[in-house]
């Protein structure tokens, strides 16, 4: 079984990556604008490197902002607020904004003491760790997969019959769901939509799954052969599990960047475990149960799993931050 | 297992009540809870999954002879993808609304087991007309699933069928809810096994 000394080094890993999170929320995609915030209810701050011409600040026209999401609607400006030493810049609109999308901005001819500076495309998110964690939550529980997208349920009903196998079915998902995520998001963005080739997203993700699959396998043996045996039959199923292919199709769509990616593959495995978990828990009380021959087996399983979906159901509509 | 010895009209009937995919071999379950709301859903899913499942098998019986063993997986898997593929951009190019709807579960009609399942026990084994009927029925039967699903939570869901009104009276919000999805699906499996035991029961008694 797991022992916590095999375990140890989990920690150092979360640990960096919360680091890895929080050091992306600092930054912006350019190096003149060293921050964006949104501030109040409709406004937005930008923070420059160094002072700005106030000649250049005060032209609404030099700005384009828009929601990530509607690139065709620019958002209104009505003023714009230099502070006294150029370096922030004050956009007030004319509405409320949605600050649970990330809007992006475009700045045009950035003029700064006489000199220009050139173009800036910048997004603007709410507290960047606390969105990332909002879809690692958001794909976790509030969005669980099995229980409120109905996905992967084959697999899903096959191995929660003992707690045992569901551990290591969890465990094994979720580092296949990682490894294959990145990696099919990296060939996304790198590959397919440099070169249009969207229409065989299908074919190759499918492509990668069980490439990933083969990959994890081979490594685990060479390098955990105890953790290997205890979680070396659960990978073939991992391939017929739909999760595993739907996570790849909506990073694709969704257009996330590296991090938001893993926080979503990781909120899917670690979802899909907990379900897992939660589900061998009461069947292995069901056993003792007195249930009717027509509904041993499967049957009872699926009103189970009816009435956990309808617990679930409570997290619906709950935002974090 | 040898190559099949049953008549078409068996393999198409097997399909659809002996080993129908949802109800007898409990694959493909997803579509079958997450889907089935309507019954225009399940046909349009029972038809897209007719298609990729009638064609994967045919492709992987007429060239089963030039694949190694080995790798016979990945191919499996290449051929549903290429297939699903193909039918995925009919879809989103002929019916855009319905596509709208049915979301991200024609794109992973490339994972249900149901389809996989059924090249390596049948179409890799035997001659292209035969596997032809097999995925035939093996459709149809996900096919009769999901539409039956369907007729029950749009009728008690909605009040409706296809759309037109027919309960008159109001509808049980429950039913509409994707929750009950799993309720459906499995008090229905409780209702095919409950035939086969009386089923059985008369039989022995007949004997």
């Amino acid at each position: 079984m797991i022992t916590p000394k095999r375990f140890h080094f989990f920690p150092g890993i979360a640990a960096a990556l919360l680091g890895l999170i929080l050091l992306c929320g600092c930054e912006t995609e350019h190096p003149f604008i060293k921050k964006t915030a949104f501030k109040g209810v409709r406004e937005i701050v930008v923070s420059f490197a160094g002072p700005v011409e106030e000649g250049w600040a005060s032209t609404a026209a030099n700005f384009r902002i828009y929601e990530k999401t509607d690139p065709d609607i620019p958002l209104k400006i009505v003023r714009t607020g230099l502070s006294a030493d150029g370096t922030t810049l004050t956009l007030v609109f004319d509405e409320d904004l949605n600050q649970k999308q990330p809007h992006v901005l475009a700045v045009t001819g950035i003029r700064s003491e006489g000199k220009p500076v050139g173009d800036a495309l910048v997004s603007v998110k709410k507290l960047y760790a606390g969105y990332v964690f909002s879809i690692l939550i958001g794909a976790m529980i509030i969005n669980n997969f099995v229980f409120t997208k109905y996905l992967g349920l084959c697999v899903f009903f096959g191995t929660s019959k003992r707690k045992s196998t569901a551990v290591g079915m969890g465990v094994t998902f979720t580092i296949v769901m990682v490894v294959s995520a990145m990696m099919s998001w990296a060939l996304y963005q790198f590959i397919l939509k440099p070169f249009s080739l969207n229409f065989l997203q299908i074919v190759v993700f499918i492509g990668m799954v069980s490439l990933s699959v083969q990959a994890v396998d081979t490594i685990l043996r060479k390098v955990n052969p105890a953790l290997f045996k205890a979680f070396g039959v659960y990978l073939v199923l991992v391939i017929a599990n739909c999760v595993i292919i739907a996570v790849p199709l909506l990073l694709a769509d969704n257009e996330y960047n590296a991090i938001e990616s893993l926080a979503l593959a990781i909120g899917a495995g670690v979802g899909f475990f907990i379900a897992l978990f939660l589900m061998s828990s009461v069947r292995e009380r069901l056993e003792l149960a007195d249930v009717p021959p027509t509904f041993r087996g499967l049957p009872i399983a699926f009103v189970l799993g009816g009435l956990f979906a309808l617990a679930f159901m409570g997290f619906s509509g709950m935002s974090i931050f | 297992m040898p190559a099949t010895t049953k008549t078409s009209s068996q393999l198409v009937l097997d399909g659809i009540l002996n080993e129908n995919p949802i109800f007898r071999l409990a694959l493909s379950m997803c579509p079958a809870v997450g889907i089935s709301t309507t019954i225009m859903n399940g046909l349009l899913l029972g038809v897209a999954v007719l298609f990729v499942q009638v064609f994967s098998s045919c492709t992987i019986a007429a060239v089963k002879n030039f694949i190694h063993p080995r790798i016979r997986i990945p191919t499996y898997t290449l051929t549903i993808a290429t297939w699903v593929t193909v039918i995925d951009l009919v879809l989103a190019a002929y019916v855009p609304g319905a596509y709208k709807q049915m979301g991200i579960f024609v794109k992973l009609i490339v994972a249900f087991a149901i389809i996989t399942m059924r090249l390596e026990t049948f179409a890799c084994r035997n001659a292209v007309s035969p596997s032809f009927w097999d995925a035939l029925g093996m459709g149809l039967g996900f096919m009769f699933g999901m539409v039956s699903i369907g007729f029950v939570r749009e009728l008690l869901g909605q009040g409706t069928l296809l759309g037109f009104d027919v309960l008159g009276c109001q509808p049980l919000l429950f039913f509409a809810l994707p929750a009950a999805g799993f309720f459906c699906v499995g008090i229905m499996m409780a209702i095919f096994n409950y035939v086969e035991l009386v089923y059985n029961r008369r039989k022995a008694k007949n004997r």
